[in-house]
């Protein structure tokens, strides 16, 4: 039995060398999931609707460019009320923000030599106009955040918190982005490991710790 | 007028929001929950946080499981030269003076962390060290660019699946801190804080 995201998007079946290496950091594991459940199926969703969670979420998977994920979430907001009708729009902005990250510009200074300029994302404007200024709002601080998070400042936050977002909205929308931006890779991660241990010949049979002790 | 920090370092640094946290007197059962640890409610940081409260206590509890658990797995000071890695990559001074302070400690490898630091992700640290520390900011790219080629440069390095996971889960985890961090508040001079 599991109502694992992780183990459904990857097929991950009990036992497995993937699973093995999931329970091995079981709390983690469980965590990761309540983190989903909380962010998915909030305790209070009067700040941040679930529309507005599954777009934002569509979004950011799709501009990471996690197949799977991207599909799961992408499918969670056409299933939402309402997001049948965002959720071509949504793809026509991942496909309109896919860049390469990350990038930006440090505080003056000896770094500056790393700085790495791209491009400054905003919705185009007939999809504005069909979403409005605060989902579009959230999107652009998505955006900053997935692609060029050192150049967030006290303005992107000011931009949404002017467009109607509360603090504890702004809370809320940050850790959304940043836990998506934690689970792609840990899904990228994963499948790409799997992928290995298939093609490796003869790779030696790993023993957790745990079963050792 | 103190400035803030623009430069990589192992020295402690404060933190300041942007946004108000909530104060003590604000908290209920379900915040302090959500804290995990009661003294949290001193950090700003934290207290922002709590304006999730079910998220940052699920959020708190994989962080401490994927750099605590001391149950197998990567030594800890290659998890914080993970987190480290990524946090220079992503551009997090204040995730980094944190982490690389812990990897030197577990380490005692203070110079090549620092080295990490000042010359950024293509400083060379040696076969193991290279092998978390590139795959950690592979991790990072966005698209992720992390790849086979990583993997076998960690096995041969001589880490088995269990400790690859780590360097997986580290990198990915401060790929969550660093843009809360970066986007909630600044670092301040540790005598500002």
């Amino acid at each position: 039995m599991s109502s694992d995201l992780i183990d459904q998007v990857l097929s991950i079946t009990p036992g497995s060398h993937l699973d093995q290496l999931r329970r091995h950091r079981e709390v983690a594991r469980d965590n990761i999931q309540k983190a989903y459940e909380a962010l998915f199926t909030p305790h209070d969703a009067s700040q941040v609707t679930a529309l507005e969670r599954f777009a934002i979420a569509s979004f950011v998977t799709g501009l990471h460019g996690q197949i799977v994920l991207a599909d799961h979430y992408a499918q969670a907001l056409s299933d939402s009320e309402g997001g049948i009708a965002i959720a071509a729009l949504i793809n026509d902005e991942i496909e309109r923000g896919t860049t390469e990250g990350p990038y930006g510009v440090y505080l003056a200074g000896p770094l500056s030599a790393e700085n790495k300029v791209g491009p400054l994302y905003s919705v185009a404007p007939a999809n504005r106009s069909h979403i409005g200024n605060k989902l579009s709002a959230a999107l652009e601080h998505a955006h900053l955040l997935v692609f060029r998070p050192r150049d967030a400042s006290k303005a992107a936050l000011q931009a949404l918190v002017d467009a109607g977002w509360s603090t504890p909205a702004v809370v809320t929308i940050s850790q959304l982005v940043a836990y998506l931006a934690f689970q792609v890779r840990i899904v990228e991660g994963l499948s790409t490991l799997a992928a290995t241990v298939a093609t490796t010949p003869g790779l030696p049979k790993v023993t957790p710790a745990s079963a050792i002790a | 007028m103190t400035s803030i920090p623009n430069v990589f370092t192992q020295d402690e640094l404060g933190w300041t929001p942007w946004l108000e946290p909530l104060a003590e007197s604000e908290l209920t059962e379900r915040h302090w929950t959500g804290l995990v640890d009661a003294s949290r409610s001193k950090s700003p940081y934290f207290m922002l946080l709590a304006h999730d409260p079910e998220v940052l206590e699920a959020r708190t509890k994989a962080d401490k499981d994927i750099f605590y658990n001391p149950n197998g797995g990567l030594p800890r000071a290659e998890r914080e030269l993970s987190a480290t890695a990524t946090s220079r990559h992503n551009g997090c001074i204040f995730c980094a003076s944190v982490h690389s302070r812990f990897a030197s400690t577990h380490s005692k490898r203070r110079d090549d962390v620092q080295r990490l630091l000042d010359e950024g992700i293509g400083a060379d640290l040696g076969e193991r060290w290279n092998a978390v520390k590139d795959a950690a900011v592979a991790l990072t790219d966005t698209p992720i660019s992390f790849g086979p080629d990583n993997i076998a440069k960690l096995r041969a390095a001589g880490l088995d699946d269990f400790e690859i996971t780590d360097v997986i889960s580290a990198s990915a985890f401060f790929n969550w801190a660093n843009r809360l961090m970066l986007s909630l508040g600044e670092p301040l001079p540790a005598n500002a804080a």
